[in-house]
């Protein structure tokens, strides 16, 4: 069993006990715990089951990489999945429930699948599930989906309770890990002026350090942590963060730190967690090493574990996973594992030495407490569900017979240390593979390159490859030093601090236990502990003919898992190569991608969430719409009302009411979200000849045209009204989306190709509200303001007459008055100073009210244009249509030798007859058309399906009219009309609608030009 | 996340002030010019694994267009320069040949 034991654990404070629950059971831990270590004192070694096989799987590491303790944590609106046992705090009322299991975590039904292996080999997705077709539909994908994925899902309609926020900084020096090298390279950094930042994923300082014991000039490495601890505290140019992981390290150093503030005090009040998003001149990795598991059959039941692993929990937290312990290893370092627990009190039954000629000091020590060690023996196989029961010992250059028994309840493995590379690796850092330690360590050469093109990280201690307690610090010190002086600051000449640890024998690569092991414990040897790969899974990808360690990897799912193949990486590739005949720097390594560990949505959000997601647009006019019924509707980063609803009425009526309220008396519409651009100077009309496909330097002052923008691949972009102010100045209307992006391409010309021309262009969108006061009613209410101030502006039909604009008083207003028209009804469209638009509407409003005066929405817009057959950018136009296919010809200057698109609208393809043209669209039996509805025509396409001729762009209710009207783009449009044409709905039903004029009102244009 | 130089206003953009604006120094064909001219100056582009001229503008920024000559499989930047040029001045071409000797671009060297 796994129990607390009566001394050790650094970490924890025995006088502080906590309470939690796991799976519903309440169990006790210590302040300091991890919820694995407390769990593990609770002799709860099983922690979860693997994603494929639902096998048994209990904690294997301590830290980051753990691949098997995943766990739910808390619940309602602080529910998280997915979070590793290993690395989370133990906290007072923590609620935590195991992962991947149905009914319960000890008995489940998709355990099956482990005895259906031989049937779920590796690439078993892409080899079953091809055919046939229907059956994906109706047996694997709802199969697949109810096994698929780790955690749940938090409920979808919380909200998380939790805050989020991101920090700037800039530093010269950032250091990301607090282990001992970490300390180092950051004392030796900041000791040269340099602004350091160190982060430390854990709570604590000093990484495995303490652990592993040895000393650090002389001190041990707690003494020796606190003394530097203290050194940086009271320097002015070191920040410290703990439980703040180094994320990823991207282009010209930019690295991303993710703190867990408040993980283990949910519910204070602050963030959670704390995105820093970092730039430094030169960064530091000294991320430590991750111990690698050996490959045996068996190792994934629960109880066997990493020997270092193993060692923290007895050290840090004074718990033993076992209490009859047998240790496996090629190296070393495990003999302190076993040296540890013996002194601790628990039964070390053997070390299993691969190699033949052993350990040696370390050894020596652990045969002096009583230990046995055996050279060249391997375990053959564990045996247990549930929990180590047996282990079966062979010789390790053999193929697993003649084996011996022990009954044991846990397995401490090592099969060596590998530097954690990611922070190197995530911006192009080369590897080099170091035979002596088998592993890949950074290239000291070939580092990731910032703007300079020089190396902008630099990788220190235990990440850069040395192990030993004496290399590592002198390594720690000189990578301090050269990020300093990399940074632009002068290191002090000082000694590098002495580390001292017990001599080590050589390690001694061990892919595969026993080194010639039979296909049946072959089959049982883990490599990914949660995507459940094992070793014949990679030699089976390699018979079938992948060399790739990429593509190997994603045909077995090898290094998938949400721990990104942090423990299984180096042993799957050496399977690979050993299996392919390739020495394994050949086969080489998969692509490091940060995050090195998950983080959280809510940290990538920040603070975006709610109202400060995106900035809302409102006009002067937004809080009288809102009193007044807006039913609101996004328009770009703007809210425009769709309807302004009465009480009583619902918005469809709302919509009913405005339109032909209108058209008979009189109606206001809010178009201050017009775009409004001022172009000015000496070459500002020939510049908008360019722009435009009409003619605009030949405009009058005083008059106005409605122009067509489009792109050089000669698509329609924008469009709308200008306006000539003077001889130098046009004021150009956008569409309500298009301001911000046709300023960018106005400037863009300017600036890249014609940037000789005299032309400034400013957007004054806002500096302005503007209000369409439209209906036959329109010149009255205005000219009653007029009256009541005595004067101002004539809006007569002569004065101004339509397509003219005057500057002038309406009323006590300051006003632009343009006579255009978007409803061909009489329309004057009013900008006043954005200051003043709120006035303006309400005088309109109180002058109106005689006359019937309603505010119409976006809604009414869309309908009263469509009446007209206007057309409508991004409802008629969708990137891929020119203006001739909107029968807007007359628009397109002919006297003109270029404009933007002009080109492009000669080739073969944009004057193909057969181009889809605009046409009014009216159903048979006057029901609406579903919008983006297709139309058909005879025979079918090489899939079977029916050809199609065109499509619905526009679809609308007119209660002018009583019938639903529609435009749309039809082959052969405008020679077809009268003919009834099919459109399928997406709801089984086939519209049939008559091909007609698109101008369903008025058709002269009477009512406009009155 | 790069930072680039901005020529016009002198700040060291971070590449979230920054809009991308593909490749430099095309030359525009409008009517008049054939459908290879045409079809070059729409969707030819070069795609090198090393030293690209490419269009940046300052948008939240300054607003302002430039260029800069850049290594795309090392991202090191060999300087930025006005949008105002039909090609790299000489002293970008400098600092190119420096670090990349015998580089070549399209027309340029
Ligand atoms: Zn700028």
């Amino acid at each position: 069993m796994s129990t607390r034991l009566a001394k050790q654990g650094r970490l924890i404070d025995r006088s502080k006990q906590v309470t939690f629950t796991f799976n519903g059971t309440t169990m006790r831990g210590f302040e300091g715990d991890t919820l694995a270590s407390a769990l593990l004192a609770n002799d709860q070694m099983m922690m979860g089951r693997s994603f494929k096989y639902h096998r048994p799987r209990g904690v294997v590491a301590s830290g980051a990489e753990e691949p098997n303790a995943l766990v739910g944590l808390g619940e309602g609106a602080r529910f998280e999945p997915n979070q590793r046992a290993t690395t989370t705090e133990l906290f007072d009322g923590l609620k935590a429930a195991s992962q991947n299991h149905w009914p319960n975590l000890d008995f489940d039904i998709g355990a099956v699948n482990t005895y259906l292996s031989r049937f779920l080999p590796a690439g078993f997705y892409y080899k079953m599930f091809i055919h046939p077709a229907p059956f994906w539909k109706h047996v694997y994908e709802p199969i697949i989906r109810r096994s698929a994925g780790l955690g749940k899902a938090p409920d979808r309609e919380l909200v998380d309770a939790d805050t989020y926020e991101h920090f700037h900084v800039h530093t010269d020096v950032l250091v990301i890990g607090g282990g001992v090298a970490g300390l180092q390279a950051a004392k030796v950094a900041a000791s040269s002026g340099a602004r350091v930042l160190l982060i430390e994923q854990t709570a604590h300082w000093g990484g495995r350090a303490p652990v592993d014991g040895g000393t650090i000039d002389g001190l041990s490495p707690d003494e020796w942590v606190s003394r530097t601890l203290a050194e940086l505290e009271a320097m002015d140019n070191v920040t410290l963060r703990a439980r703040t992981m180094g994320a990823g390290v991207y282009d010209h150093g930019y690295a991303l730190g993710y703190e867990r503030v408040a993980d283990h005090t949910p519910g204070v009040p602050g963030p959670r967690h704390r995105l820093w998003r970092i730039r430094a001149k030169q960064i530091v990795s000294a991320t430590g090493a991750i111990e690698r598991p050996l490959s045996f059959a068996g190792n994934d039941v629960p109880g066997v574990m990493l020997a270092g692993a193993m060692r923290d929990y007895v050290v840090n937290w004074g718990v033993t996973p076992g209490q009859r312990v047998v240790v496996a290893t090629n190296n070393d370092d495990a003999y302190r594992t076993a040296i540890i627990l013996k002194q601790a009190g628990v039964d070390v039954l053997r070390i299993l030495d691969a190699r033949k000629e052993g350990g040696g000091a370390l050894a020596d020590e652990a045969r002096g407490l009583g230990i046995r060690v055996d050279p060249g023996k391997a375990i053959a196989k564990v045996k247990g569900g549930k929990r180590v029961k047996k282990i079966s010992i062979c010789n390790q250059d053999g193929v697993g017979g003649a084996r011996e028994e022990v009954e044991a309840d846990a397995v401490a493995m090592s099969g060596g240390w590998s530097p954690v590379v990611h922070m190197w690796s995530h911006c192009g850092g080369k590897l080099i593979w170091d035979r002596a330690n088998a592993h890949f360590r950074p290239d000291p050469d070939r580092p990731p390159l910032g703007a300079d093109g020089k190396g902008f990280v630099v990788a220190a201690g235990s990440a850069n490859g040395p192990l030993a307690l004496d290399q590592v610090m002198a390594d720690a010190d000189a990578a301090g030093k050269a990020a300093a002086k990399a940074a632009g600051f002068a290191a002090k000449r000082t000694k590098a601090p002495e580390g001292a640890a017990m001599a080590e024998n050589a390690m001694e690569a061990v892919w595969l236990m026993p080194a010639n092991a039979e296909v049946q414990l072959r089959m049982k040897s883990w490599l990914d502990f949660q995507n459940d790969v094992k070793v014949s899974d990679v030699q089976l990808a390699a018979r079938e003919g992948y060399e790739s360690v990429e593509h190997t990897k994603r045909y077995t799912t090898l290094g998938m898992a949400t721990d990104q193949g942090k423990l299984s990486n180096i042993n799957g590739l050496a399977i690979l190569a050993d299996a392919l005949n390739a020495d394994i720097p050949q086969v080489g390594t998969t692509t490091f991608r940060p995050p090195y560990t998950p983080i959280s949505m809510g940290a990538i959000g920040g603070e975006a969430r709610g109202e400060v997601f995106q900035p809302v647009r409102k006009t002067p006019i937004y809080d009288w719409s809102n009193a007044n019924g807006a039913d609101w509707e996004p328009v770009g980063q703007w809210r425009r009302p769709f309807a302004y609803v009465r009480p009583g009425e619902s918005v469809h009526d709302a919509v009913n009411r405005e339109v032909k309220n209108t058209r008979e008396n009189l109606g206001l519409l809010d178009a201050s979200t017009l775009g409004k651009l001022i172009v000015k100077g000496p070459d500002a009309g020939k510049f908008l000849d360019m722009l435009y496909t009409n003619m605009m330097s030949t405009l009058k002052p005083g008059k106005c045209r409605y122009g067509l923008m489009c792109s050089e691949n000669g698509f329609l972009i924008d469009d709308g009204v200008v306006a000539r102010i003077d001889e130098d100045t046009f004021l150009c209307h956008t569409t309500t989306g298009g301001a911000e992006r046709i300023h960018g391409h106005m400037e863009e010309w300017l600036q890249t190709e014609w940037w000789d021309w005299k032309v400034y262009v400013a957007n004054v969108t806002e500096q302005y509200a503007q209000i369409a006061v439209v209906g036959p009613k329109a010149r009255k209410v205005l000219e009653k303001l007029n009256a009541k101030a005595g004067g101002g502006m004539d809006l007569s039909a002569e004065a101004l007459p339509f397509m003219e604009w005057r500057d002038g008083r309406i009323g006590e207003f300051d006003a632009r008055a343009y006579r255009i028209s978007f409803s061909g009804e009489l329309s004057y469209e009013i900008a006043v100073p954005a200051s003043q638009g709120l006035a303006f509407w309400e005088a309109l409003v109180d002058a109106g009210k005689e006359f019937g005066v309603m505010p119409y929405g976006t809604e009414t817009l869309h309908i009263l244009r469509a009446e007209k057959g206007f057309i409508m950018i991004g409802d008629e136009t969708d990137g891929t249509v020119i203006p001739q296919d909107l029968g807007l010809g007359w628009a397109i200057s002919k006297k003109k030798d270029d404009y933007l698109g002009k080109r492009a609208q000669e080739r073969s393809h944009m004057a193909d007859r057969d181009r889809w043209k605009l046409v009014g669209l009216e159903t048979v039996d006057g029901s609406v058309l579903p919008d983006g509805a297709y139309a058909v025509g005879e025979g079918v396409n090489a899939n079977g399906q029916r050809n199609m001729i065109g499509r619905v762009t526009s679809t609308y209710y007119s209660a002018n009219l009583g019938r639903g009207i529609a435009m749309g783009l039809i082959q052969h449009g405008p020679d077809r009309m009268g003919e009834i044409v099919e459109f399928p709905g997406t709801d089984g039903k086939t519209y049939k609608a008559k091909i007609v004029d698109p101008v369903f009102y008025d058709k002269e244009g009477a009512k406009q030009n009155v | 996340m790069l930072i680039l130089h901005c020529p016009y206003c002198g700040v060291d953009a971070d590449e979230t002030e920054l809009a991308a604006g593909g490749e430099a120094h095309l030359k525009r064909f409008g009517p008049g010019s054939s459908d290879d001219e045409l079809h070059g100056y729409l969707f030819t582009r070069e795609n090198p694994k090393g030293v690209h001229l490419e269009r940046w503008r300052h948008a939240s920024g300054c607003g302002k267009w430039f260029h800069a000559a850049r290594c795309t499989a090392t991202l090191e930047v060999f300087g930025t320069y006005k949008a105002q040029v039909s090609g790299p001045p000489q002293e970008i071409r400098d600092a190119i040949s420096a670090k990349r000797p015998g580089w070549s671009w399209r027309e340029f060297s």
